[in-house]
């Protein structure tokens, strides 16, 4: 289940061993036969973590979802609630704890609030009158979550809208507090880099907490090297370019969360039983795990989704050659061979029948003319050309009424590239925005020009140009097959936050003073004091190890920029990504409406 | 597919060529993926059997794997409906002695920070909410008495902030004075933890009036958010409106206050309420787009209560044909635009369901306009009044068409709506474009349209090709024949 958390350059099972500890010791403290009460959000995320048999040998007998009402029934001494601290939760959980004392219930209470307590929330439940009724209340520190060999993510879906909307930097001090794990485990980071408002609060409060326990310094070598702390409105551009790597065009039309992916059966039912094809075709989507643990889909997921077609092609071939020798194996030895191999060559067989199935679904997409359209107006913009004018294409997408959040992406996107709309031009895509699909949309547009997303040009001088050049934010003929730029994964816009991650690597970010001012938040550079003794030696030609830190959230296809870096045979650094959260273009946007689900009635 | 051409203007992206992202060699790619396809389905049958196995994770059908929490959720849930487990409800009440917590002996994440090892973790709240009855659970049961008996020692601002983010027990009601209380907070603050920052704020709104604390506040800007947060949370918008008058926030508070509107379900008190709003401070757009939203609620009241009445009676004929699917209760202008064009076309300006009067008062744009109306008229297969939307009188008298947006966009639309070909090619015909307006017959199967096209460009040999796609003896063929004999022709190839 984890074995992939262990290959990469970084041991992350360690992180998800201390966490399991952690939970494992919790519910020992809540003694004899337990049921969990799961605040439904929360299972995707602790799936990362942990699988129903280590909550079993520790005596979960039973698993509920939190709803009103009263509970259900199940024979255990204890109910323990697994919730974040939401007061709209608490509010449930107190029905279900009243309803419950009605009926002279043995059962015991435990809270255990994730990722941290909140003294609100338990004041809500005193204000209930049911703050008693708990035996135990306590926190599970869920804040850095491994979610792949180089990846950790908060899973914090607000992050971005609390800090960046409503300056409430709670996030942020999670944030120091995941580092500072981190650093126990891994030892003192020496170097961190930053750009950003909040890069700078949380380099303050990680070496402010590092002071506080001066005295309980670990005795580790450090692995990481350096820490890069980067703000999400420092690139806001990117976000809002639709992804063209693989894994990024799954997320893109499907959605992954929490490294799921639930896809149209459609595709996948032929290819069960093809006797029974058609007799009880499933109607519920096909949920699928992503992650490097599957060999071929770590070989893929990176690549641009151009270069997916011969990858796969390339692989079938592998893979029916190896069917093949099950002829020439002669002897009994060369047979025995063959079938020690089937259950790997099966696996193989089934992980391939899958992103054949899946790479259909995306070209279906990919090759539409609405997609083609999309795609060449962002180029547009991103190539700089008439940013400043009435986009014809976003107009018709109005009058078609397609999605508001594909509308909102497109204009954000030529405000970004232009740093601001004309007043002019700002008002009437407003208008027309508002008219089309509502008024109340004007909390939502309001929202993204508090953010930057939108925004009046205030100055006559657009400065994206300069820093496109500067940056090389658009490199012509990026090749998508073999890739030698990191612009491949958007086809020709290399992603400005990897940018400046490259830059910083090598030759500096001294060599771009000037764009950097041009970035909104300050650009700074810590040290932290290894006790002696600690400092690593490095092998000539060794690797660095950095660890990029994105607040506010990240894309697939960074991560997948990130990763082409690392491979690169002449980069000198291998990158860990963590972030608030994974994020696409639609989720972002969404995360920013005011109640993106109130629709007129 | 259409390519669309820009007027380079910066010079540096003149080389610039866009790709779109399509599949260079579309058959290749296309092959790749029925090679894999090919592949797999070649190596299914020898493995069939063992198909189930072959994964070292068991998977639901519903993809969940087998074993996972979420799945264990569903499990466990369904197993308890399934049976119909009932709970004893005779079973004895046994009080059992709470377990005391163990004392972690191995790191944990949070012992780490903590400085020792987490211990009970429990804390008291009795102390800053002021209600004795929870001591009775909390301190007693859970704290080693060592730890119990100094919460009401002198601890400083910077030891109760510490004991807070510990998760011990602390006692904030020794901060009496003002100033005892900021310090409390701004060693709170300082702390950057939200959790301490708001018990803090808790305490503060409980025990100083509003006045100075939100004096105190304006200077504080963290305190002040996260102050502003849990006003939020817990729903306290009196206050809220009151704060943000008094730092000056005039359009914020007028905004939220707005917002509240989506939480009213009936109309008629939401126009009050919308009407109600416009009194408020917001930005002068701001301003222009609530009172075009109340102005619009109210109009659509009249009109939902007109026309459901028109409706039930069975006086309107178009209503009997096309009965209406859903109210048209708070929808957008532009979809309100749409139902008067559909139901009340022709109406007289001076109503407030006429198409003209609602263009007027909500300042639509002329291609918004045209589109609504297009799309509406279509959809009734109106096409004279289709005709009527284009047609333009010069002043010697002459009609001609006019159309602020594309006529190939036209076409689209009313092709979208089954316009029959006769309609179609008239406004294929006014596609400026030659090569987008053969390409465009060619979709929609305008033959006159390509056969006149081609003659008028003098292109023999495009013809006669075209002579092959339309069926032999039909009157298209017939047409081409004609022309490709009339000798008066000079044709260019």
């Amino acid at each position: 289940m984890s074995a992939h958390l262990s290959y990469g350059r970084v041991n992350l099972n360690i992180l998800r061993e201390a966490a399991r500890k952690e939970l494992r010791e919790f519910l020992d403290k809540c003694g004899g036969s337990k049921a969990i009460v799961w605040d439904e959000y929360l299972t995707g995320p602790f799936g990362l973590i942990a699988q129903y048999s280590l909550l079993k040998e520790h005596e979960v007998e039973k698993m509920f979802t939190l709803k009103g009402g009263r509970l259900p029934a199940a024979d255990v001494k204890n109910i323990i609630f697994f919730v974040r601290p939401r007061l709209e939760l608490m509010d449930i959980i107190a029905e279900n704890v009243i309803s419950e004392d009605k009926m002279h219930s043995p059962r015991d209470f435990h809270m255990l609030f994730v990722p941290r307590r909140s003294m609100l929330c338990e004041q809500r439940l005193k204000e209930q009158g049911v703050l008693g009724s708990f035996i135990n209340i306590d926190e599970y520190i869920l804040d850095l979550i491994p979610y792949d060999g180089d990846l950790l993510s908060m899973e914090s879906e607000g992050a971005f809208r609390e800090c960046y909307l409503e300056s409430d930097q709670t996030s942020l001090y999670h944030t120091a507090k995941g580092l500072m794990t981190l650093q126990a485990l891994y030892g003192t980071i020496p170097q961190i880099f930053g750009k950003g408002e909040c890069a700078r609060h949380v380099a303050n409060m990680m070496l402010r907490m590092k002071r506080e326990f001066a005295g309980s310094q670990t005795q580790i070598l450090p692995v990481f090297d350096s820490l890069l702390l980067l703000d999400r409105n420092v690139d806001l551009l990117t976000p809002l370019a639709t992804q063209l790597t693989y894994e990024g065009l799954i997320d893109e039309v499907y959605g992954i969360t929490n490294g799921y992916v639930k896809l149209p059966p459609e595709k996948f039912s032929a290819q069960k039983k093809q006797g029974e094809a058609g007799k009880d075709l499933p109607t519920e989507p096909k949920k699928m795990q992503l992650n490097s643990a599957e060999e071929l889909y770590a070989e893929i997921r990176d690549k641009n989704f151009n270069g997916v077609g011969a990858a796969l092609s390339k692989k079938a071939k592998i893979i029916s050659a190896a069917f093949e020798e099950r002829h020439s194996a002669k002897t009994v030895g060369e047979i025995k061979q063959f079938v020690s191999q089937l259950p790997h060559m099966q696996a193989a067989r089934s992980s391939l029948a899958n992103h054949t199935s899946i790479a259909e679904l995306i070209k279906d997409i990919t090759t539409s003319e609405a997609f083609f359209d999309n795609l060449t107006v962002e180029q547009e913009f991103m190539t700089g050309v008439d940013t400043d004018k009435v986009n014809t294409y976003i107009e018709d997408c109005i009058a078609q009424k397609d999605p508001l959040i594909k509308i909102l992406r497109l204009v954000c996107m030529q405000s970004v590239c232009n740093n601001g709309l004309k007043q002019k031009l700002l008002d009437y895509y407003k208008r027309e925005i508002l008219q089309t699909y509502g008024y109340e949309h004007m909390l939502t547009l309001n929202n993204l020009e508090k953010t930057g997303l939108l925004k009046p040009q205030t100055s006559t001088r657009n400065n994206y140009p300069t820093i496109r050049k500067t940056l090389k934010l658009w490199m012509e003929d990026a090749n998508e097959q073999n890739p030698n730029d990191i612009s491949y994964v958007y086809s020709g816009y290399a992603p400005l936050s990897i940018r400046l991650t490259q830059v910083l690597a090598r030759p500096g970010w001294r060599s771009i003073e000037e764009v950097l001012k041009m970035l909104p938040g300050p650009h700074f550079e810590e040290r932290q004091q290894l006790p002696a003794g600690l400092h690593k030696k490095r092998q000539q030609g060794e690797n660095r190890t950095t660890l990029v830190f994105f607040l506010g959230g990240v894309t697939y296809a960074e991560i997948a920029a990130l990763r082409f870096l690392s491979q690169m045979e002449d980069g000198g650094t291998e990158y860990i990504i963590a972030t608030t959260k994974l994020i696409n273009g639609t989720s972002w946007i969404k995360s920013l409406m005011d109640r993106p689900e109130a629709q007129a009635s | 597919m259409m390519i669309r051409s820009k007027p380079d203007e910066d010079e540096y992206w003149n080389s610039s060529k866009f790709k779109a992202f399509t599949f260079d060699d579309e058959d290749d790619d296309f092959t790749r993926l029925k090679e894999s396809k090919r592949a797999v389905n070649s190596i299914r049958s020898l493995v069939e059997e063992e198909d189930e196995e072959d994964d070292v994770e068991k998977v639901s059908w519903s993809g969940e794997p087998v074993g996972s929490i979420s799945w264990s959720v569903k499990e466990t849930e369904s197993s308890i409906r399934s049976t119909g487990e009932v709970r004893d409800q005779s079973f004895p009440k046994i009080h059992t002695a709470p377990s005391l917590p163990k004392n972690s002996s191995g790191y944990s994440l949070s012992s780490l920070f903590k400085g020792k090892a987490k211990t009970g973790n429990f804390q008291s709240f009795s102390e800053s909410f002021g209600d004795p009855s929870i001591r009775n659970y909390a301190p007693e049961l859970r704290k080693p008495k060592s730890e119990y008996k100094d919460y009401v020692s002198d601890w400083t601002p910077e030891e109760t902030v510490k004991r807070m983010q510990q998760g011990k027990v602390y006692s904030l009601e020794k901060f009496h004075s003002l100033q005892d209380k900021l310090l409390l907070l701004d060693e709170a603050v300082n702390a950057h933890d939200g959790n301490v920052i708001t018990a803090v704020l808790i305490y503060l709104k409980k025990s100083l009036s509003k006045e100075i604390l939100f004096r105190e506040l304006i200077t504080r800007e963290i305190a002040l958010r996260h102050y502003i947060h849990y006003l939020k949370e817990i729903g306290e918008q009196k206050l809220l409106v009151e704060l943000f008058k008094s730092l000056d926030r005039t359009e914020d508070m007028a905004l939220m206050q707005y917002r509240d509107h989506l939480n009213i379900r009936d109309e008629n008190k939401r126009r009050d309420f919308l009407k109600n709003c416009l009194s408020l401070p917001f930005s002068p757009d701001d301003a222009t787009h609530v009172q075009d939203h109340y102005t619009l609620l109210e109009r659509q009241i009249i009109i939902e209560a007109n026309d459901k009445q028109v409706e039930s009676s069975g006086q309107a004929d178009i209503f009997k044909k096309y009965p209406r699917k859903a109210s048209i209760l708070n929808m957008p202008i532009i979809t309100t635009l749409y139902y008067s064009c559909f139901y009340h076309y022709g109406e007289s300006d001076g109503t407030f369901s006429s198409p003209a009067n609602i263009r007027k008062t909500f300042r639509i744009s002329d291609k918004q306009f045209l589109l609504t109306c297009l799309g509406a008229r279509a959809k009734l297969k109106a096409w004279f009044d289709v005709d009527a939307l284009f047609t333009t009188k010069n002043w010697l008298g002459y009609t001609k068409k006019r159309s602020p947006i594309g006529f190939h966009r036209i076409v689209d639309i009313l092709q979208k709506n089954n316009a029959p070909v006769q309609v179609l090619q008239d406004y294929v015909n006014l596609v400026e474009d030659a090569e987008q307006k053969i390409s465009l017959a060619q979709k929609y199967k305008c033959h006159d349209v390509i056969i006149n096209t081609y003659r008028d460009l003098k292109d023999r040999q495009q013809l006669i090709v075209y002579r092959g796609k339309v069926e032999r003896g039909s009157s298209e063929y017939r047409k081409i024949e004609e022309i490709l004999s009339n000798s008066q022709i000079r044709w260019k190839n």
